[in-house]
């Protein structure tokens, strides 16, 4: 196993590499430049600028330089925000992404699994039939409907929830629940999928016949196998929930990541965009590491390799 | 008192189609320690008859619409879930058809065969542990102490079918259900896995029904013999009585078809046509149709009822042809004049 995770881990090395290879030279390539403004600047002071930040060299040499000093875990300064480095910008503004997308996550999983059990155990009622609509629902409605829609009703109709800001617990309610409950969504319909899948195995059967209650064939014969669909879909979620948190954070106004995703790209400020983008790409190859461990510990015909 | 004394059992699958009469009034008792051979072809309702006494048909679309299952005196088609759960796995166990898809994948060897001593025992996990190994090593699996711990698909299909047995006879119940055990092994395979089931069965005298479309085996191994065709029984009695004295043109038409009580050399025999609808009503006798007796009447009416020949011995009155005639005479007319010549030239 450990021969399997410092394999992956390697790639996930190369993964990046790549990626912050594409995304340097794609920055690099994109007519215009981070120090180009509507104010009139003399050449001697632009070119004074651009020999701050070093991009009096060439491409491929900043290139290189940065690569090194991003081994160094130096991002750079920001090209835009003058005094702040990026590595600042992240310690800020990532434990914030952080906890809202934990929270979104724990919405989803703790909401969607369970609804999408007894769907599957309850099928054809109205335990099945009512989540599942409301899954349907839930899956239909982008977050930025969802978003303004729950800050309508519980922010302005019954006015229980702060509907913008980052003061306390009560601001991470309405982003967390827009967030949270769309991945909620299509938790429960996979679970759901994976668990009748289970349930109308042969060897469900073998079980009732040795007087094995229900309960026990859905928690301890089909739950492992009937999480994998989910757990395969992890991966994705937590990509997905890390970019839809690029719309909910503009929406309710919360200070992480996101915001200075979109600001960095507006301001082409180069550093920013290349610094966020190696921090997300990081998080989702470590993701999949973890799902993929998470599946070969659920099921047993696969193996570390 | 029989063990097990089922009466007019009527078992269907109401679908979109129709109703689907799988088993229309079966009715057969067991003693303890003897073995029930159930026969038919594909569809002729040997399967749901047995799953309806261990209540283990799909509800809906299936439905257990009347008779009795008495089992030590109890009626198992109406007892609660409960008192079921208690007789399931611990009375009555059951081997199904096909190993490779009767074990759960994602649990342990060892947690399937002590789940239903810890079920219905009270014995802690490492006695129940033991108890696996020494059932692995009577059903002849190899490092049993080992093996006990492995996954399902670490075992072929034949170890797969062992660790079944294993598994149904763990807790020692009074009564064997076994559907249709080796159907899906390979013949080299399947005489082992009987072997181990009548041994077993003589070790702890467990009463077996067989469910089969073997002929052979139901010959080799049974005491009784129900055969079965449309959701009915055709013909029941001792294997001696069904097998020597068959009475129904079904029961002599599918020993006729036996390869091995054929001539070399000539084409198996096979019973034309195909098994009846029974989601529409069937009229007279359900073979009717592909009865190669020559027919002396139309089907009418209800279809006969089992009529009692000599001492245990019942068949469904056939009255819609003329079965007097032993079946090789009524099958020989048929057989084309060329496969007789090359039958001689061999």
């Amino acid at each position: 196993m450990l021969k399997f995770i410092g394999k992956r881990f390697l790639q996930g090395i190369l993964v990046l590499l790549g990626i912050y290879a594409v995304t340097f030279f794609l920055v690099a390539a994109t007519p215009g430049s981070p120090f180009s403004s509507e104010r009139a600047i003399s050449p001697e002071i632009l070119a004074q600028i651009e020999a701050f930040y070093g991009y009096d060299k060439p491409a491929s040499e900043r290139f290189i330089t940065s690569l090194g000093n991003i081994l160094h875990g130096d991002f750079g300064p920001s090209a835009v925000y003058a005094n702040r480095t990026v590595t600042e910008i992240i310690a800020e503004s990532f434990p914030v992404s952080l906890k809202l997308g934990s929270i979104s996550l724990g919405v989803a999983l703790l909401l969607g699994i369970p609804a999408g059990v007894l769907a599957a155990v309850k099928k054809n009622t109205w335990l099945d039939y009512v989540p599942m609509s409301a899954a349907m629902a839930g899956i239909c409605l982008p977050t930025f409907v969802m978003g303004p829609l729950l800050a309508l009703v519980f922010g302005l109709i019954f006015a229980v929830l702060p509907v913008a800001g980052w003061f306390g617990p009560e601001f991470v309610i309405l982003p967390a629940a827009t967030l949270g409950l769309y991945y909620a969504a299509y938790f429960a319909r996979l679970t759901r999928g994976g668990m009748l899948e289970m349930l109308n195995q042969d060897w469900v059967r073998t079980a009732r016949a040795k007087g094995v209650p229900e309960r026990t064939i859905v928690w301890k014969h089909c739950l492992k196998g009937g999480l994998i669909p989910a757990i395969t879909f992890l991966g994705p979620a937590l990509a997905g929930i890390i970019s839809g948190s690029f719309v909910v954070e503009t929406i309710f106004q919360v200070p992480g990541l996101g915001q200075w995703f979109v600001k960095g790209a507006l301001n082409r400020d180069d550093f920013l965009i290349l610094g966020l983008t190696v921090l997300f790409a990081a998080l989702i190859v470590l993701m999949n590491l973890l799902v993929d461990i998470a599946q070969v510990a659920l099921n047993p015909r696969l193996k570390y390799d | 008192m029989p063990l097990l004394e089922v009466k007019d059992l009527k078992t269907s699958f109401y679908t979109r189609d129709g109703v689907v009469r799988a088993v229309d009034g079966v009715s057969f008792s067991l003693d303890k320690g003897e073995t029930l051979g159930i026969v038919g072809e594909s569809g002729s309702g040997k399967s749901v008859t047995c799953y309806s006494l261990m209540r283990l048909i799909p509800e809906p679309p299936g439905r257990i619409d009347g008779g009795t299952a008495m089992f030590d005196g109890r009626d198992l088609l109406t007892m609660g879930q409960r008192e079921l759960r208690k007789i399931r796995g611990k009375r009555i166990s059951m081997i199904f058809q096909d190993p490779m898809t009767s074990l759960n994948p994602y649990l342990r060897i060892s947690t399937q065969l002590t789940e239903a001593l810890r079920l219905h025992y009270d014995i802690d996990k490492k006695a129940a542990v033991n108890k696996a190994i020494a059932a692995l090593e009577e059903v002849g699996i190899p490092e049993a102490a080992k093996r006990v711990h492995n996954y399902p698909h670490e075992f072929s299909g034949g170890m797969r079918q062992r660790v079944m047995i294993a598994m149904a006879l763990i807790t020692e119940p009074d009564l064997l259900i076994a559907d249709e055990p080796t159907t899906a092994l390979d013949v080299t395979v399947q005489a082992q896995i009987m072997d181990i089931i009548k041994k077993r069965q003589e070790d702890l005298g467990t009463a077996v029904i067989l469910i089969t479309h073997d002929l052979g085996v139901v010959a080799g191994t049974c005491d009784k013999v129900n055969v079965m065709y449309g959701g009915r029984m055709m013909e029941s009695g001792t294997a001696e009585q069904v097998f020597y004295n068959a009475q129904h043109p079904y029961t002599r038409s599918l020993q006729k078809t036996i390869p091995s009580l054929q001539t070399k050399g000539e084409q198996l025999y096979t019973i034309p046509g195909l098994p009846p609808d029974v989601s529409k009503p069937i009229h007279g006798c359900a073979f009717y149709p592909r009865c190669p007796y020559p027919k002396t009447g139309l089907p009418e009416g209800n279809r006969p009822d089992l009529v009692e020949l000599n001492d245990g011995h019942c068949y469904a009155d056939c009255r819609f042809c003329d079965s007097s005639a032993p079946i090789e005479s009524v099958l020989s007319t048929d057989v084309p004049e060329e496969t007789e010549a090359a039958g001689a030239a061999e």
